[in-house]
C-alpha cells in the first residue's frame, strides 16, 4: 500500500509533464492553468530547477534581511542555507512561498515567477509546497490526524481520503498510534514528525524547512534528519532549509548555500565547502565540527623560527584516499609528527584536515614538504612555530 | 415567604434567566465576530486595515464608557424602535444586549490575540485563505478563552440586568429592591441573595468544565 502511495507523491509534478501535453513551454503553462487552475504543475520543459532566485533584495528599514541573492535548487536535491541569525535565512525561506515579499528580484517555483501574485493566487501555489516549522506549529485544538489532513481540509478533500491520506502519512513517520492525539501529548520529536507529515499531505513538490531541528534535543535532532534524508530519497521530494547548525548541513544536504548579511558568500557540494572553505563566516561555522588547532597550541604560536612548525594540512575527496603521510616521509625523507586531526565522511567523501608539527625545519625543508603535499592535492597552509615543543 | 412572594419570585427568577440568556446569546452573536474583526483588522492582522480598526475600536470603547444605568435610559427610543415598547424585559433586553456585545468583543478579541502568530502563519504556508484561518485556526485555538469570556459576559450580565428594573423589565434584582429593601421583607431579600450566587455559581461551573474540555493546549 505504501509503495502505491509513494509513486503517487509528488504528484504530476515529480512524474514530470503529463505526456498529452506537448508544444512549447508557453502553450503548456497555458493549457495546463486553464485545464487544472493549478499553475505549479506546469513545468517548464528541460528545466530541473524546482526553484530558482534571481537577485533577490528586501530591506526592513535599515537592514537589508536580502541583499541580492541569487540561488537554484534543483529538482531532488536538497539544499541546506546555513547563516548565523539575523543573516537573513528566514526571510529568504519566507519569499519562497509568498509570506514575505522581496522589495525587489524574482522568485522562480517550477519555472512560474511568483514573488508579485496575489494572496488568492499564491493560495492554490502554496498547497504545492509543504513547510515544516521550528516550533512546530501544530494546531493544539486539532488532533495529530486532524492536523495532518488540514492541508487537504483547506484543498477541500472529501473527509474519507483526507483521514485515509493522513493515516498513510502517520505510518510514514511512525506515529500511527498517535492519531487521536492532541499535539500536547507529543514530545517534541514526535511533534516535528506531525509536522513533517503535516507538510506531506498535500503531496508537495517542494518541502521548505525552517530550522525544523532547532527546537530539538540530538538524538531527536538525528531522527528527524534522518526522516526527512529518507523522504527525500525514498519520494524524490526537493527540500529546502534553513538551519545555523553544521551538523544539519553535514547529516542530510547535498549542496549548502552560506548567507551573510542578506548575502550568499559561498554555495557548493557540502563536502567540497568542508574540505575546502572559502569565506571567513564558512570557516566559523564549520568550526564547531571541523578540526581545530586547540587553543593552547593557537596561543603559542609566533612568527619566525622556533623548535616546531606548525602546518595544517587539508585533504579532500581522491587527495584524502591516497597514503598521504607515508608518501610524505618517503618523499621528504625528515621527522614530522601528528599533533591534531583527523579524516571525516561527508556525502560519503573523506574530508581530513590534519595538524603536522615538524621539528626544527629550516625554510628548504618546508618549501620541500609544502611543495610535496601540494603536488598531491592537498592544501598546505604555514600557521606558525612554538618556541618549544608542544 | 408567602406563596405569592414565592410566585413573584420564581417569575423574577425567568425573568433574569430570559434577559441574561437572550443578551448573551445576542452578545455572542454580534460580540465574536467584532472580537474577530478588531484582531483581524488591526496592524499584521489578516485583513489589516487601520482606519476600520481605529472606527470599530472607537465605537466598542464609546459604547464600554457610558454607565449601564445611563445606557439603559439612553438607548429608550432605540428599544422602543426594535422592540415597540420601552418596557419590560424584552426591553431590557436590547440595552443589555448592546452594552454586552462590546464588552464582550474585547473578551474574545484578548482570546484570539494570543493565537500564536506562527500557526497563522502555517495555515497561510498551507495555502489557506482568510476565511480557513478564521475557521480552522483562530477560533477553534482561542475556543476556550471564548467560552471563559463568555462565561463572564454572563455573569457580569446577571448583574446588569438587576438594573433593568429601572425600566419596570423585573428580574431578580428589581424584586430585591421593591421588596427586599423597599417592604423590608427580608426573607425576600436573602432568598434573591441565595439564588444569584446560585445562578452565578451555575454559569460559572458550567463555563469551566467547557473550557476544561475544549482546552488541549496543555
Amino acid at each position: 500500500m505504501i509503495d502505491t502511495w509513494l509513486s503517487e507523491v509528488g504528484g504530476p509534478l515529480l512524474s514530470g509533464p503529463p505526456s498529452h501535453l506537448s508544444g512549447t513551454e508557453t502553450e503548456m503553462n497555458q493549457h495546463v492553468t486553464a485545464e487544472t487552475g493549478d499553475p505549479i504543475t506546469a513545468e517548464p520543459t528541460g528545466s530541473q530547477d524546482v526553484v530558482r532566485l534571481v537577485d533577490l533584495k528586501r530591506r526592513f528599514g535599515a537592514t537589508a534581511a536580502l541583499d541580492g541573492v541569487s540561488l537554484t535548487v534543483k529538482k531532488g536535491e536538497i539544499l541546506g542555507i546555513i547563516g548565523r541569525s539575523g543573516a537573513g535565512k528566514s526571510t529568504l525561506i519566507r519569499c519562497l512561498n509568498g509570506l514575505e515579499r522581496p522589495d525587489s528580484g524574482e522568485v522562480f517555483i517550477e519555472g512560474r515567477e511568483i514573488s508579485r501574485l496575489g494572496e488568492r493566487e499564491l493560495q492554490p501555489l502554496r498547497r504545492r509546497i509543504g513547510m515544516v516549522f521550528q516550533h512546530f506549529n501544530l494546531l493544539s485544538a486539532k488532533t495529530v490526524e486532524e492536523n495532518v489532513a488540514l492541508p487537504l481540509k483547506i484543498e477541500g478533500r472529501p473527509r474519507g481520503e483526507r483521514m485515509a491520506r493522513a493515516a498513510e502519512l502517520l505510518q510514514l513517520v511512525g506515529l500511527s498510534e498517535k492519531a487521536r492525539a492532541y499535539p500536547a501529548s507529543l514530545s517534541g520529536g514526535q511533534k516535528q514528525r506531525v509536522g513533517i507529515a503535516r507538510a506531506l499531505a498535500a503531496r508537495p513538490a517542494l518541502l521548505l524547512s525552517d530550522e525544523a531541528t532547532s527546537a530539538l534535543d540530538p538524538e531527536t535532532t538525528r531522527s528527524i534528519l534522518a526522516l526527512l534524508k529518507d523522504i527525500n530519497s525514498r519520494l524524490g521530494l526537493t527540500i529546502l532549509l534553513i538551519t545555523h547548525e553544521m551538523e544539519v548541513i553535514r547529516s542530510i544536504a547535498d549542496r549548502v548555500a552560506v548567507i551573510d548579511a542578506g548575502r550568499i558568500v559561498e554555495e557548493g557540494a557540502v563536502w567540497q565547502v568542508f574540505a575546502n572553505p572559502e569565506s571567513e563566516i564558512t570557516r566559523s561555522l564549520l568550526g564547531g565540527i571541523r578540526p581545530q588547532l586547540p587553543p593552547e597550541i593557537a596561543s603559542r604560536l609566533a612568527e619566525g623560527e622556533g623548535a616546531e612548525t606548525i602546518l595544517r594540512i587539508d585533504v579532500a575527496g581522491e587527495a584524502a584516499r591516497r597514503p598521504l603521510l607515508s608518501e610524505l616521509s618517503a618523499g621528504v625523507p625528515g621527522p614530522f609528527r601528528l599533533v591534531h586531526g583527523g579524516i571525516d565522511h561527508v556525502q560519503q567523501q573523506p574530508v581530513g584536515t590534519l595538524f603536522v608539527a615538524i621539528p626544527g625545519a629550516d625554510a628548504g625543508h618546508l618549501a620541500k614538504v609544502t611543495t610535496f603535499l601540494k603536488n598531491r592535492e592537498a592544501r598546505v597552509e604555514v600557521l606558525g612555530h612554538v618556541a618549544s615543543p608542544v | 415567604m408567602s406563596p405569592v412572594l414565592f410566585e413573584l419570585l420564581l417569575r423574577s427568577i425567568w425573568e433574569t434567566v430570559l434577559m441574561t440568556g437572550a443578551s448573551g446569546i445576542i452578545s455572542l452573536v454580534f460580540g465574536l465576530p467584532l472580537g474577530l474583526a478588531l484582531v483581524a483588522t488591526d496592524r499584521g492582522g489578516i485583513a489589516e486595515s487601520l482606519w476600520l480598526n481605529r472606527i470599530l475600536g472607537a465605537i466598542v470603547n464609546g459604547f464600554r464608557s457610558v454607565p449601564f444605568i445611563i445606557l439603559l435610559v439612553a438607548l429608550i427610543p432605540v428599544t422602543r424602535l426594535i422592540v415597540g415598547t420601552s418596557i419590560g424585559t424584552w426591553a431590557a433586553i436590547v440595552p443589555l444586549s448592546i452594552a454586552a456585545t462590546p464588552y464582550y468583543a474585547r473578551i474574545a478579541e484578548v482570546s484570539l490575540r494570543e493565537v500564536d502568530h506562527g500557526l497563522i502563519e502555517a495555515a497561510r504556508a498551507m495555502g489557506g485563505n482568510r476565511w480557513t484561518i478564521i475557521r480552522e485556526v483562530l477560533v477553534p485555538e482561542a475556543l476556550p478563552g471564548i467560552v471563559a469570556g463568555f462565561t463572564v459576559t454572563l455573569v457580569t450580565l446577571v448583574g446588569a440586568s438587576a438594573m433593568a428594573g429601572a425600566i419596570g423589565a423585573g428580574g431578580l434584582g428589581d424584586l430585591a429592591i421593591r421588596y427586599g429593601y423597599q417592604r423590608f421583607e427580608t426573607s425576600v431579600m436573602v432568598a434573591v441573595v441565595i439564588v444569584l450566587i446560585v445562578l452565578v455559581c451555575g454559569i460559572q461551573w458550567i463555563g469551566d468544565r467547557l473550557v476544561a474540555r475544549l482546552d488541549h493546549r496543555t
